[in-house]
């Protein structure tokens, strides 16, 4: 195995009555793409403020290329870069003022933080608008410059915090583009987020964290070979008839749905097989759906999975648990 | 976003030196600060009309119905508390713009960023203080328009001035604690009212404490905001008239401002660090 840029052994993080952190574990090698999947108030956040040294841990331990994240807090703020939930730029200067000032703060010189920052510049296709105060700017090139200024120091570990959250399409596919280019220059990034998509198209590996603790940590592939490819949902015109072709398809074809009320949910590895045989039963059954849908997994489908409870339950759990703030999450 | 040959890990990046770390970094914050007055004029404009507002409503409205001390027309009685409560009010800028950049996230990158911890706060108590010389500069020009003399000589009016400004940076570090603890722009404003209130009105900035009923001259006699009024007063106006010594308040106002600091800046700067 590729030496570890970031391990993590038993962090733990509470706020108040709330667990943020719950003994959470994980170890990301050089050079790879890490992804941190869950629901909102799953810890991912705090876990990243963690590592970035802008939280204390309760207890546990957290490296970032052997450097200790409290004891050795400022070598560690020398080689990272975060991009945050929101993009924290300074709106009254212009991105370029912001870019320099991030590039004086990282303790460059003052000749290399301009060079940077006309550089970073030219890479996220803000030049044009590089002299315009940041107020002025929208919520795609915001967030650009904000990602721009996590790369200003050029960390070796970089940590984006939900990184294409209010982005449009194509600024999402750009950034998706950039960040693999990161990782071949030699960079590791963890990133955060919400979309089981988004984890299978960047990250080497994708750990799913729920209520503060690491559920599943594995390769995209392997997770959805756990969880099967696709998933189908059938709409049964009420419960009973659901229920029944439950029952029918169990003892049949071996087939084992989950149900909720009227709608069966199947996941699959071989799902165009498993459609065909399961719609040409519940016809001659005179079952046939009421509606029918045929999808890739989502966060949900993997915490049905993995926790027996959907994603939402989970956010809301921690929500209804959260300080008022929400600074938690 | 183009896929220009510019790398982003090189294997060497070179630093600045370490030992000017914090003077540096601070700065840089402080210009970072300065440029929002000047892009954002309404903030300037905003701390500048209200204390105009203030001296023209006790020169021309309350200020007839005032007994300043005898010999002391009220208009010089008056300025000297005019420089003080506009460095009070002006302070209240300090927590807005430090809740305003907790709430943004900017104090989680400065976090993240390899740069001096103290550097957030004396940046932008440095970027409030110079944002009160022009103030003060001004402030001092509307009250010679209005008739305001300076009884003893200029040196004495700029000593005056100086421990105007002194006293506003030190209370900008108590409005520093208020902007990071509570933590948003709009409630930093009101959170910011109940500290300020009391030490500007009930003190001598506005009117003889001797007027104020018993119970409340001992606070409002030795207050801070009271005793650099008084000080300053003395100053400008000749602690022999005022029947008071120059240097005891002068003394006391500082003594006042070493004491805030030295309880202020450790927990300002103990909340930044927690902040989040």
């Amino acid at each position: 195995m590729t030496e570890a840029a970031i391990v993590v052994e038993g962090l733990t993080k509470r706020f108040g009555p709330v667990v943020a952190l719950d003994g959470i574990e994980f170890q990301v090698p050089t050079r790879t793409v890490f992804g941190l999947l869950g629901p909102n108030g799953a810890g991912k956040t705090t876990a990243i403020r963690i590592l970035t040294t802008i939280l204390r841990p309760d207890g546990g331990r957290a490296e970032i290329l052997g450097f200790d994240v409290v004891r050795d807090a400022d070598e560690v703020r020398y080689r990272i870069g975060l991009a945050g939930q929101y993009a924290a730029v300074d709106p009254n200067l212009t991105g370029r003022e912001n870019l320099r000032l991030v590039g004086r703060l990282a303790q460059l010189l003052r000749a290399d933080a301009h060079a940077r920052a006309d550089e970073l510049l030219e890479r996220f296709d803000l030049t044009d608008a590089a002299d315009r105060p940041v107020r002025t700017y929208s919520g795609g090139m915001r967030r650009r410059l904000d990602v721009a200024a996590a790369l200003v120091q050029r960390p070796l570990v970089v940590f984006l915090d939900e990184p294409t959250t209010g982005l449009d399409l194509p600024s999402r596919n750009a950034l998706w583009a950039m960040i693999r280019e990161l990782v071949a220059e030699g960079t590791t990034v963890l990133l955060t987020t919400q979309y089981l998509e988004e984890a299978d198209r960047l990250a080497d590996r994708i750990a799913v964290v729920d209520g503060g603790r690491v559920i599943a940590n594995d390769t995209p592939a392997a997770l959805k070979a756990q969880l099967g490819s696709t998933v189908i949902e059938l709409g049964m015109a009420d419960a009973a008839r659901a229920a029944r072709a439950e029952d029918l398809l169990a003892r049949t074809l071996a087939v084992h749905p989950e149900r909720d009320g009227a709608t069966l949910r199947l996941t699959s590895d071989d799902g165009a097989r498993v459609l065909i045989d399961v719609l040409r039963f519940l016809d001659d059954q005179d079952l046939t759906p009421a509606t029918l849908a045929v999808r890739e997994p989502s966060l949900d489908d993997v915490f049905l999975a993995l926790t027996g409870h959907r994603a939402q339950d989970a956010a809301a759990a921690a929500q209804a648990g959260a300080p008022p703030s929400g600074s938690a999450a | 976003m183009t896929t220009a040959a510019t790398t982003v890990v090189t294997a060497e990046v070179r630093r600045a030196s370490k030992a000017l770390r914090p003077v540096r970094d601070a700065l840089a914050i402080a210009g970072r600060n300065l440029i929002a007055y000047r892009r954002v004029p309404q903030l300037l404009v905003f701390s500048t009309i209200q204390p105009v507002i203030f001296v023209l409503l006790f020169r021309y409205v309350f200020g007839g119905a005032v007994r300043s001390l005898p010999g002391v027309p009220y208009v010089d009685y008056l300025m000297p508390g005019i420089f003080v409560q506009t460095t009070v009010f002006g302070a209240i800028g300090t927590a807005v713009g430090l809740a305003t950049d907790l709430k943004s996230g900017l104090l989680e990158r400065f976090r993240s960023l390899p740069m001096a911890r103290s550097a957030v706060l004396v940046g932008r108590t440095v970027a409030d203080l110079a944002r009160n010389v022009f103030v003060a500069a001004l402030m001092a020009a509307v009250g010679f328009a209005v008739g305001f003399r300076v009884h003893t000589s200029a040196t004495a009016f700029l000593v005056g001035m100086l421990l105007v400004l002194w006293f506003g940076y030190v209370l900008s570090w108590v409005f520093a604690t208020v902007g990071l603890a509570v933590g948003d722009p709009e409630t930093a404003q009101a959170a910011a009212f109940p500290v300020m209130a009391p030490l500007v009105f009930a003190s001598s900035a506005f009117v003889p404490v001797s007027s104020m009923p018993g119970w409340l001259q001992p606070f409002a006699e030795h207050q801070p905001v009271s005793v650099t009024a008084s000080a300053v007063r003395a100053l400008v106006l000749g602690g022999d008239v005022l029947g008071v010594s120059t240097t005891s308040y002068v003394l006391q106002s500082l003594a006042w401002g070493v004491g805030i600091l030295l309880v202020f800046a450790p927990i300002a700067v103990w909340r930044y660090r927690r902040a989040v």
